[in-house]
């Protein structure tokens, strides 16, 4: 059985055909011809070709994934049917007696440098993107390769990619994807997250399944231990679904746990939330029995729109959430735009370091006109459950205290104006930057609550990029450093009478929940799969033996690996 | 030719949704269609002509059809206008 290896990003064991969504070659030389009719004619068969296809994927990505998805396809067409950008391609052909391949990528690169030049214009900026789309497809056509279409996928798969973006993740129907494996990416990428949220396998950072697996091969992928078997044997395949079994009875018995409190062995409470990025996800937090969502990430609200989302929009978003976790806490995030995640119609400077750069709260306090729309929008949907507004990227106390102001002046605003505005409502704020986190005592003072991001607090506490694989071995979530700037966090916010939740993947993570445990976070809030596994390893745990073990992790030991394998050693016989 | 003056008055001025449709429109017809602004002139057939001349509040634009439909196509497209809250 030959094997590959990659980084386990979503547990579980799927079996089926291999669908590749790769990009094929699209290259080409520009070349003369001298019959003009017959190029023009090729031209025509590719722009048919293209419309037939985007026929069909709009039609099955309207039933599949709704009218708003399938509607950028409508744009598509109309440009295919532009007989200005047809005829330009025509009136190049016969005039420069050049290539279809070759005329076509002039005109579109003339009117893609004219759209994106409209900087002022981000709707326009946004048409260039579908111009380069509907580009590459005619192109595939005229050099007869085949783009994968992945809205067309119509039996069960494992898709196969170099990496997914938002846009590719979006096409596909949770109904047939049974696993994804990528050659890039880690634990936190978007396809990971992904994976994770339709609760299907996934292995990322594999770095040649691309190349070691062809169209339709059958494959195993065991998202537990990160592998993909490439050649199953029946008798591979009888052996994982006996894997799968015992997957899914372990499933069955943390199932049990679902509408249990979350208790350790000696009686202490603790809350286990989910985190989402939409309000579809809220289905996947009421099936896992999860206490409350410690992190809602509101950027896919911007992210998946063609403008800035508006006010009732936004308010609709988060009264279905509000309303569906029916009295439970909700941490919102205010928007988190920048470092990896780009808004076609916000452009935002090319910067030499995005995660070091103008980010998150940074611009909602710089365009407070965006931030304003969103904090409205909470402040109405407030009414109808219990919200938690958390502030991310605050580095100064004087940020937070701006932002805060900002939210006031709205609250007050809205409440002039005759709406009501709930009385339980908290704000805090994400302690992901160093200097927060050391500051932690100060800010204790004037925050609600604390929500620690492990991601970027690794990131920039370790100074490592965590994009860039070949640092990705300083991604250190038990490194004493790390544990020691969580540790002063918690216990900055009980001082205060206040409390501190986690919204990392780190909070689900097995080594380092009990630490959490024993520092005495009071949320851990993590995807939804794996609430009822931390509940179930709670259970487990007794808070007056985990005094020791804390003082071991933060004040004795040295490093990150010495600790996993004192809480390994530790969980041992528990 | 049939010529008619437009003022747009949507906030939006005329793009996204409201550009689909009037191509939309002009596109049923056989006449030639063209939307002329600041003295630049686009084919009301292209969705990347009408587009790309940023037609903002407040503009005053001049539409043009000639042919055998010229009459219908310029009541189409003023109905339209009037539908999508574009004029008045």
């Amino acid at each position: 059985m030959t094997k590959l290896t990659g980084i386990a990003a979503s547990d579980g064991i799927a079996t089926a055909k291999a669908y590749m969504l790769v990009q094929p070659d699209l290259s080409f030389s520009k070349s003369t011809i001298s019959d003009s009719e017959k190029e023009i004619n090729r031209l025509h068969k590719a722009l048919q070709d293209s419309t037939s296809d985007l026929e069909t994927i709009r039609k099955i990505a309207a039933e599949s994934l709704g009218e708003e998805e399938a509607q950028v396809f409508d744009a598509h067409m109309m440009i295919l049917a532009d007989p200005e950008f047809t005829g330009a391609i025509e009136g190049k052909i016969n005039d420069d007696k050049v290539n279809a391949e070759q005329a076509l990528k002039e005109v579109a690169d003339l009117f893609v440098a004219t759209f994106e030049a409209m900087t002022d214009n981000a709707y326009m900026q946004e048409r260039a993107a579908d111009i380069k789309d509907v580009t590459k497809r005619v192109l595939s056509h005229l050099l007869g390769v085949t783009l994968p279409n992945p809205a067309l996928i119509d039996e069960e798969v494992i898709v196969i990619a170099h990496d997914l973006t938002p846009s590719d993740t979006a096409q596909l129907n949770g109904k047939f994807v049974k696993a994804f494996v990528t050659d890039v990416g880690g634990r936190t990428s978007h396809s990971a997250i992904m994976a994770r949220s339709l609760e299907i396998p996934a292995i990322v950072g594999t770095e040649t399944v691309t190349q070691d697996v062809k169209a339709g091969d059958l494959l195993i992928v065991d998202g537990i231990n990160g592998d993909v078997v490439l050649d199953p044997t029946d008798a591979d395949i009888a052996e994982y679904d006996v894997k799968a079994q015992a997957f899914a009875d372990q499933k069955a018995e943390w199932e049990k746990l679902k509408n249990e409190k979350s208790v350790t062995k000696d009686g202490k409470t603790f809350t286990v939330a989910a985190n989402i990025g939409t309000p579809k996800d809220l289905a996947g937090v009421l099936e896992n029995g999860s206490e409350a969502i410690g992190l809602y990430r509101t950027e896919f609200l911007y992210m998946d729109s063609a403008e800035l989302p508006s006010e009732d929009d936004q308010f609709e978003a988060y009264k279905t959430v509000l309303e569906g976790m029916d009295g439970k806490p909700v941490v919102v995030r205010t928007m988190d735009i920048g470092g990896d995640k780009k808004l076609p119609y916000l452009p935002l400077p090319e910067e030499m370091n995005p995660f070091l750069g103008y980010r998150a709260i940074r611009i909602s306090l710089d365009r407070d006109d965006i931030f304003r729309t969103q904090l409205r929008a909470l402040l109405r949907a407030s009414n109808y459950g219990k919200l938690r507004i958390m502030f991310p990227m605050i580095a100064t106390v004087a940020e937070f205290r701006q932002a805060k102001g900002i939210l006031e002046d709205e609250k007050a605003k809205l409440i002039a104006a005759g709406q009501t505005v709930s009385d339980d409502l908290q704000v805090g704020m994400m302690v992901e930057i160093p200097a927060s986190a050391v500051l932690a005592n100060q800010f204790a003072k004037e925050v609600d609550f604390f929500s620690i991001g492990t991601n970027d607090l690794i990131q920039y506490a370790m100074a490592a990029d965590r994009m860039n694989e070949r640092v990705s071995y300083l991604y250190q979530p038990y490194n004493p450093a790390i544990l020691r700037l969580i540790k002063n966090v918690i216990d900055a916010s009980h001082k205060e009478g206040k409390w501190t939740g986690m919204c990392g993947e780190a909070a689900g993570d097995s080594i380092m929940a009990p630490l959490l445990v024993g520092m005495g976070l009071d949320e851990f809030s993590m995807s939804a799969t794996s609430v009822l596994r931390v509940r179930s390893l709670m259970k487990r745990l007794d808070t007056t033996e985990l005094t020791d073990l804390v003082e071991t992790a933060v004040n004795v030991n040295t490093s990150n690996e010495e600790n996993q394998k004192l809480v390994e050693d530790f969980m041992k016989d528990r | 030719m049939e010529k008619r003056d437009f003022h747009v008055v949507a906030d939006t001025g005329i793009h996204a949704r409201p550009a689909t449709l009037l191509v939309q429109t002009a596109s049923k017809f056989n006449s030639d269609v063209n939307l002329e602004y600041k003295g630049k002139s686009v084919n009301l057939k292209s969705i990347m002509g009408v587009m790309s001349l940023g037609v903002g509040q407040g503009a005053d634009v001049t539409i043009s059809a000639e042919g055998a439909d010229e009459a219908d196509a310029i009541n189409a497209i003023e109905e339209t206008m009037k539908k999508e809250g574009l004029s008045e």
